[in-house]
């Protein structure tokens, strides 16, 4: 075995379809317009060869991944081959039945995601009702002994409730609660100043945060993420291109990121048309931004490029219409003041940025979008 | 006087996975969306925290797999008291 970057996390996006619409959903604005998904055989074939590379940690995920009808079939085999095995889910698609037949064929670990913590406010986000069928199947997760993470994308609309939150995870014995703030990919990107929470808002959430880690979590681990536009220097994105992360899109598309379809000027491969070795290891988008020959100033130049690479190429192309730009979240980069301009809605526009309809993520929208 | 750590097994926490990893050549402890990768002693003493020895027995079972380690069982506790803090034995 060679000692170069291997695909230690393989994130396996099994569907676009999802009974959920939350508007900071991080997949493709245009999933609607993307093409047939893999097929059971094209999946196994994926795993096995993803595994035989090193790959440990997997994820299924989606859209919802238990809209796939052979999730059980892709589960087992995952366990088979030795992958550590990671089911985030919204919950909705789920019964205890189903919950301990995930236990029977070796599923590790279930992640359920929850849009508030009271029905009213989740159900509004999630655009359909499931509050109570998320806290039953929360229950049902833990029944059945598996670990289970809780995890709450934060913005302007729950970031206030965030002891809120933190009691409803420890209620239902989550051994881990994610609280990520929402991040700008996807249909992020198209609600972000209706998303974006307040400086007052973070700075309380941060400290609810830290209060309850003192006082109440007990062996719940809490981790709270970072809304990186907060920052000054760019976030390890991805721990660096073609480094340790590969996502298989639902039509087969192999990614090193999930948000990087959108680049221009790189063609994706598909595992249609090629082996997880070669893309991997030999393929041009793969190898578009791995180590550092790609970089301009001021990252070539910069002695933190090996702590960050850079940060997101995602980001330096949202921000800046390069993706081979510095992000722009670090204060080295001249476009570091749209960052800014995005964080600090004025007072002024403040009123009519609350009012603002969300555009929930859903087939129709996608389409108008597309 | 038994040393009260030493009343119960001592078991990898259920909330991990430690298995041998060949394309790392290392023993790994898996748990959700993460890995650590162990290193050799790490993986030798996490292979006998199966829950049907305790402390003192993982320790005699590795004297007698790497005979004439003076500290091997400073190290093991050591390690062992570490593990736990963490979170990855009970």
């Amino acid at each position: 075995m060679d000692d170069g970057p291997r695909p230690l996390w393989l994130l396996a996006e099994l569907t676009y379809a999802c009974p959920l619409q939350c508007p900071y959903c991080s997949n493709p604005v245009d999933f609607a317009a993307h093409g047939a998904e893999l097929s059971t055989e094209d999946w196994l074939r994926v795993l096995r060869e993803a595994r035989a590379m090193g790959a440990t940690q997997l994820g299924f995920s989606g859209g919802e991944p238990l809209a796939r009808r052979d999730l059980d079939t892709l589960i087992a085999e995952a366990r088979k081959l030795g992958y550590y095995t990671n089911l985030i889910t919204s919950a909705v698609g789920m019964d205890a039945e189903r919950v301990a037949r995930f236990r029977e064929i070796g599923l590790d670990h279930i992640q359920v995601s929850f849009q508030a913590s009271d029905a009213e406010l989740n159900d509004l986000i999630a655009g359909t009702t499931s509050f109570q069928h998320k806290l039953d199947m929360a229950r049902a997760v833990k029944a059945n002994g598996f670990p289970m993470v809780l995890c709450f994308v934060l913005h302007r609309d729950n970031m206030d409730r965030v002891d809120d939150l933190l009691e409803l995870a420890k209620s239902l014995n989550a051994d881990y609660v994610e609280l990520a703030t929402t991040q700008y990919y996807g249909w992020a990107w198209v609600n972000r100043e209706r998303l974006m929470p307040t400086r007052e808002q973070l700075k309380a959430a941060e400290q609810a945060t830290n209060r309850f880690r003192e006082q109440r979590a007990g062996d719940m681990k809490i981790y709270y993420v970072v809304p990186d536009y907060y920052e000054t220097r760019p976030k390890p994105c991805m721990n660096g291109w073609g480094q340790m992360f590969l996502t298989i899109a639902p039509d087969g598309t192999a990614l090193p990121c999930h948000a990087a379809r959108q680049l221009p000027g790189i063609s994706f491969p598909n595992v249609r048309d090629a082996s997880i070795d070669d893309i991997w290891h030999r393929s041009d988008a793969f190898n578009h931004f791995r180590g550092y020959d790609w970089m301009k100033e001021p990252c070539r130049s910069c002695p933190e490029k090996t702590k960050d690479f850079g940060g997101c190429r995602c980001q330096a192309y949202m921000l800046t219409g390069d993706p081979a730009n510095a992000d722009p979240v670090c204060d080295k980069s001249p476009f570091h003041e749209r960052v800014l301009a995005a964080i600090d809605t004025p007072d002024q526009r403040l009123a009519e940025v609350v009012e603002k309809p969300l555009v929930f993520r859903n087939p129709r929208n996608s389409k108008a979008l597309s | 006087m038994k040393d009260p750590i030493d009343r119960q097994p001592v078991r990898l926490a259920p909330t991990y996975r430690f298995q041998w990893e060949e394309a790392q050549q290392a023993h790994v402890l898996l748990y959700p969306e993460g890995m650590v990768k162990l290193n050799g002693p790490a993986g030798e003493i996490l292979k006998h925290c199966d829950g049907t020895r305790t402390e003192t027995q993982v320790i005699e079972a590795l004297q007698q797999q790497f005979p004439g380690n003076d500290g091997l069982a400073d190290d093991v506790r050591a390690f062992l008291s570490d593990a736990r803090t963490r979170g990855w034995v009970c």
